[in-house]
């Protein structure tokens, strides 16, 4: 059983903690558990400057601006409302079940022959990723730069009162 | 470390990305909606760094190295994007249950005509 293994099956049953749990508080803490561990898939893969990112931002920064809104919202608590079983909860769960199956059969099966890793050991170190991020990405970064910026004053003009 | 299959990883992707969508399609609760997707995002990226590493390029063009800094490029801006959608999508929560102080989806038909 490799490193990665034990990893892949914390991840999805983290995941599917997400989905099952009906306190969203508890699907947070899910949420944090798998985005942690799949930092150190990234890891494995070699890339880590973005695991290092991953742990950053998503389990950092994402999570606490979700555990936020439903800490102000009151939704964590113990009247959590009940979520209804119904055929839509069905329906649901054999969408995801067809997807995964079609997936996985047309073409996942061509993937097996790839075990040698192609990219160099050192394509995920910081001077490499920014060497690239800032001459040959350089206006893709500006754009994002531009986007975050709307991002933050969309968000607040939703969220304030009152300006 | 190295012994492992491009396969396995894009079977947790798609594990991931299956049980994001079942969570989307199933939870009535916006919140936990959103974090359904960024967990299926998160499955996109692992997919995306798993052929940077491991899928050897066809495009002559563009030389060895940009094809694997690509994939990795794409997963930067995937997570910059996602923290933008985060931000605006919680604001928009927040703005409804200001409005009529309950965020279920069911029962939202505002823009329903």
């Amino acid at each position: 059983m490799t490193t990665f293994t034990v990893l892949a099956i914390v991840a999805v049953l983290a995941a599917l903690g997400v989905v099952l749990f009906s306190s969203p508080v508890r699907s947070a803490i899910c949420l944090v558990v798998n985005f942690f561990v799949l930092a150190f898939v990234y890891f494995i893969l070699n890339a880590e400057l973005l695991g290092i990112t991953q742990i950053i931002v998503y389990t950092g920064a994402i999570m606490v601006l979700f555990l936020f809104v439903i800490m102000l919202l009151n939704l964590g608590g113990p009247q959590a409302w009940k979520e209804r079983r119904e055929f839509r909860t069905v329906l649901g769960f054999g969408f995801g079940a067809a997807l995964a199956g079609v997936i996985a059969s047309q073409l996942i099966t061509h993937f097996r022959e790839h075990s040698r890793p192609f990219a160099d050991d050192g394509y995920g170190s910081p001077q490499a990723i920014g060497r690239v991020l800032f001459t040959q990405y350089v206006w893709p970064f500006e754009v994002a730069s531009v986007l975050l910026l709307v991002g933050i004053v969309g968000s607040i003009l939703l969220a304030k009162r009152k300006l | 470390m190295t012994g492992n299959n491009l396969a396995d990883y894009l079977t947790l992707g798609l594990l991931m990305f299956s049980i994001g969508a079942v969570g989307v399609i199933v939870r009535r609760n916006p919140v936990v909606i959103f974090m359904c997707i960024e967990l299926m995002l998160n499955a996109v990226n692992l997919t995306f760094l798993a052929f940077a590493r491991y899928m050897p390029s066809s495009a002559p063009a563009s030389g060895r190295e940009a094809s694997f800094m690509s994939g990795q490029m794409m997963v930067i801006f995937v997570m910059a994007v996602a923290a933008a959608e985060v931000a605006v999508g919680l604001g928009i929560i927040m703005a409804i249950y200001r409005l009529r102080k309950d965020v279920d989806v069911d029962e939202m038909n505002l823009m329903s005509g």
